[in-house]
């Protein structure tokens, strides 16, 4: 038997805390409903006539795809997640709504990944990753030129790419949630996913050169019909992701490296200091470690102590509300314009 | 033999038919119930011991209810398992008394514990969602999230890709039962070229399985726009909810509400 590796990303619940888990639903019903609007004005009236057959069954292709496997070695193998081989030949929002099938029906038809963790685990592997992935295809094919081989590049790096930032956000919020040190957990999960990445990129690649050849009609895209606001989406959710990931090495405290070393080499001197035996002390610490009251529950993830935290978050709940009031204006404005023009 | 080709745990569907109380209950109460189990299992004070056997007393009887076997829906729920790796390292890093020492590493109560609820949580939870999954057939529990509104087109997608999903996974083993028939191999012997020729291989096989979905999702398209299809998803009008159900429904919730109120008051 081996371990999967995308099971290191379908997060169980009981492993991202109450109000992380929140966020994330939050973040979620946000993104598909924006997903859906885009489908339906990009569409011609309702989204569903041509679409909903095709995204349903797409959802099950992705779905049957990532059982098709390659051996890589020892006993592992690599196969495909599909959120950048969707976003390419489908385009960002529908790739969105697709993926979120395809990790819903795995919540609900399999517990492959927590319902609580549903709405995080959907943005990571589904609608981050799609978005990730097809602004960094974008973004590498303009350097590289319209030629099949440079798309087929800039496949492969938007594929690992995508790879990276899903687990990057996955242990951003096991991290945040308290429930793995990110010191620790950021080199072990970026490794391990370097090298699934490897797999998703060559994969990728294999199916794109193979679609290209068959039916180049359906291989992607031109760069140019990427709608404009789709690259300023995936870059806010990386700039929030790298800004919620520095913040706490721009906090005066040793980072979290540093910290996780020096507790481990410490630890000893560190409990003699802490007075263990102050009842008072133990108290205060039992206490803190209840999350269900507080907002955030009142932990130190090494190298973060907990106003940290709580910055990072409001930074990153703020980032959000602010990226959505935004594209809710934009949005809003166009309208206007348009039906100022109609009328 | 174990099915190699399998990704997950297991791709069998995990409902199982029955008539039990649990399975005629209305889904939208299920869903909700179910929901409300999983977060009250989560927002559980962290070291409030008692409590989680109680919890798990309270799932075991609804699977008895349910005529699952609490015992099998325990085992069943240990699939999230192998994920314990992600919460491994906190005994040892999470500041705390040091109570003992593994591998020469410190570790601290503090992080033991969490590591501990964690655990203990996430194998609950996936017991409430398993038994969710367990007693309502998919399509039911498609309607009740309509009902509960979700958005109409999102459920019509999923919907498709639930009624397609054995077809398409049948498509993707033919396609792996090919390739294995023409990979001859010797067994302690290397064989098949370099991975990047391995990855091409399954690479050329998720591209062509695109093209026969892509072109089956046509063929479904013009089938149904032949039927009348004109974007909108006709469904039978739900019944309603009853009384009943929701008094049935709220009884797990007054023993979820309980134990969360006593693991609150007295044992946090």
């Amino acid at each position: 038997m081996f371990l999967p590796p995308i099971l290191a990303m379908h997060i169980p619940d009981g492993f991202l805390s109450l109000p992380i888990a929140v966020i994330g639903w939050v973040g979620l019903i946000v993104l598909v409903a924006l997903a859906l609007r885009q489908g339906r004005e990009s569409g011609q009236g309702t989204l569903g006539e041509r679409q909903i057959p095709l995204m349903g069954i797409l959802a099950a292709f992705i779905f049957a795809a990532q059982m098709i496997n390659f051996p890589v070695a020892g006993g592992t193998s690599g196969h495909l997640l599909g959120a950048t081989l969707a976003a390419i030949l489908l385009g960002p929002w529908p790739a969105a709504l697709v993926m979120t099938s395809v990790v819903g029906v795995q919540a609900l038809l399999f517990q492959d990944g927590g319902l609580l963790a549903l709405g995080f685990n959907t943005i990571n592997m589904g609608i981050l990753a799609a978005f990730v992935g097809y602004a960094t295809y974008g973004g590498v094919r303009r350097l590289l030129g319209e030629s099949r081989g440079g798309q087929l590049a800039s496949a492969a790096v938007a594929a690992w790419v995508s790879v990276m930032a899903a687990a990057l956000a996955t242990t951003l919020e096991l991290a945040l949630s308290g429930t793995t040190p990110l010191g620790i957990a950021l080199p072990a999960m970026l490794g391990v996913h370097a090298l699934v990445g490897l797999g998703e990129a060559l994969i990728t690649v294999g199916a794109l050169a193979f679609i290209q050849q068959a039916r180049p009609d359906l291989a992607g895209q031109p760069a140019q019909a990427a709608t404009q606001g789709t690259t300023w989406i995936a870059v806010g959710l990386l700039i929030a992701l790298v800004v919620v990931l520095f913040s706490p090495l721009a906090n005066p405290n040793p980072d979290g490296l540093e910290r996780v070393s020096l507790d481990l080499a410490a630890q000893g001197n560190f409990d003699d200091l802490d007075t263990a035996d102050d009842p008072a002390d133990s108290e205060s610490l039992a206490a803190g470690q209840a999350p269900a009251y507080e907002l955030l529950p009142d932990y130190t993830v090494p190298g973060i102590d907990n106003e940290a935290v709580s910055t990072i978050l409001a930074g990153a709940i703020g980032t959000l509300i602010v990226a959505g009031v935004g594209y809710g204006a934009a949005r809003l404005s166009q309208r206007r314009k348009e039906s100022g023009r109609m009328a | 033999m174990t099915r190699p080709y399998t990704m997950s745990f297991s791709l069998e569907e995990r409902y199982q038919a029955g008539d039990s109380p649990l399975h005629r209950l209305d889904p939208r109460v299920k869903v909700v119930v179910a929901l409300l189990l999983i977060v009250g299992v989560v927002a559980t004070p962290e070291r409030a011991w008692p409590a989680y056997p109680l919890l798990w007393t309270l799932l075991g009887s609804l699977a008895a209810l349910a005529g699952l076997g609490p015992f099998r829906v325990a085992k069943l729920a240990t699939v999230a398992l192998p994920f314990a790796l992600a919460a491994a390292a906190l005994p040892f890093t999470l500041p705390g008394n040091t109570i003992g020492v593994i591998l020469g590493l410190p570790v601290s109560d503090a992080g033991l514990a969490r590591f501990l609820a964690v655990m203990l949580k996430s194998w609950l939870a996936v017991q409430a969602a398993l038994l969710l999954a367990m007693t309502t057939p998919f399509p039911d529990l498609l309607w009740a999230l309509t009902s509960l509104r979700v958005p109409a087109a999102l459920v019509a997608i999923v919907s498709f890709m639930y009624r397609y999903l054995d077809t398409l996974r049948d498509e993707a083993e033919r396609l792996i039962r090919a390739r294995t028939a023409r990979s001859a191999a010797i067994p302690a012997r290397k064989s098949g070229g370099r991975i990047a020729w391995r990855a091409r291989v399954a690479g050329g096989m998720v591209g062509n399985l695109f093209l026969r979905s892509y072109e089956r999702s046509e063929r479904v398209y013009a089938a149904m726009l032949a039927r009348g299809y004109d974007g909108r998803m006709r469904l039978l009008t739900p019944p309603p909810l009853t009384r009943r159900a929701v008094l049935l429904g709220a009884l797990p919730v007054i023993g979820l509400i309980v134990i969360e109120g006593l693991a609150l008051l007295l044992w946090r």
